[in-house]
């Protein structure tokens, strides 16, 4: 079967977000008056697996390897199948 | 004694560190594509600056994970010195060689100007040159080098003294108007528990000379060498 997970990275709670931090200046200065911006990364990934299962957990060992750092990232992962 | 430099695509420091080392501080040294995966012959270990990968993921993910650093952690575990220079700082934290993490400037802008460090022990193979508590200048050129650790890192950091710099102002003072990037506790470089892999965000490459405005760097090689001399 072919899977697509749906991969966003975010900083862990507590963490500074400079980048939202600084969209959230910038919104003001353009009149939208917000009570906070967070930035987060997205990746999807295609591949294959024999069942929803085992493709969640290869992608959450991708996470934790390589995609994320578990020091100063949470994740979700969200899959569906692809005909 | 050969000292290996590390080049990666997008490593651009590299030539400048090869000078320091071989015209400088007058030792033999040699540049390595990360495809090259031997170090054998080798007594230690710079990793260099630049935006290897384009910083794609996070600075020093992706050369983190090349097999090249397999060969790194085995002469590490050698006890020869390894030496992580800003990109090459952010390239050991993500090898895991290294505690902690080099995440984007507090300020979240490029931030390139010289910097006043305080030693902080001269008990590293990198240091034994300097006086504990001297006040040096080397330049920082970075967006990520805001250094983070979870506070149980931080305070083992604290009291195994592997803290190696801090940013501190012209007296020595390790205050938040001194600090670059936001980084916790000021710390500008750090080395691992057994002492003898040292990253850093500063650039004692770029701090060799008296010509350049500052040979504080200098002490950093001469360290390194001196301890190879006496130990490989």
């Amino acid at each position: 079967m072919q899977y697509q997970a749906t991969v966003t990275i975010e900083q862990k709670a507590g963490m500074l977000d400079p980048e939202g931090t600084t969209a959230k200046r910038a919104l003001g200065h353009l009149g939208y008056a917000v009570e906070s911006v967070k930035t987060a990364k997205l990746y999807e990934i295609v591949l294959e697996a024999e069942s929803a299962e085992v493709a969640e957990q290869k992608v959450d060992e991708m996470c934790q390897k390589l995609i994320a750092n578990p020091l100063i990232h949470n994740y979700t992962i969200k899959l569906k199948e692809l005909n | 004694m050969k000292i290996a430099i590390i080049q990666f695509g997008g490593t651009n420091c590299d030539m400048d560190v090869l000078h320091v080392l071989k015209d400088v501080v007058g030792v033999d040294a040699e540049t390595v594509w990360y495809k090259d995966e031997n170090l054998t012959g080798f007594d230690g270990v710079v990793v260099p600056g630049g935006f290897s990968y384009g910083d794609y993921l996070r600075a020093g993910a992706i050369a983190a994970r090349t097999p090249i650093m397999d060969s790194v952690k085995k002469i590490a575990a050698e006890g020869k010195p390894v030496l992580g220079i800003c990109n090459g700082f952010q390239v050991l934290t993500e090898a895991r060689l290294l505690e902690g993490a080099l995440t984007t400037n507090e300020y979240p802008k490029f931030r390139c100007h010289g910097a006043n460090l305080r030693v902080e022990t001269t008990d590293t193979p990198f240091t034994s040159k300097f006086r504990k508590g001297e006040v040096i200048r080397m330049p920082i050129a970075h967006m990520e080098g805001k250094f983070f650790a979870e506070e149980q890192t931080l305070a083992d950091l604290d009291e195994n003294e592997q803290v190696v710099f801090r940013y501190v102002d012209e007296k020595g003072r390790a205050t938040d108007k001194a600090n670059p990037n936001g980084s916790l506790e000021n710390i500008a470089g750090i080395v691992n528990a057994s002492r003898n892999i040292l990253g850093l965000m500063p650039h004692p490459e770029r701090a060799s000379e008296s010509i350049l405005g500052s040979d504080d760097g200098r002490r950093i090689f001469e360290s390194m060498a001196d301890y190879i001399t006496e130990n490989f």
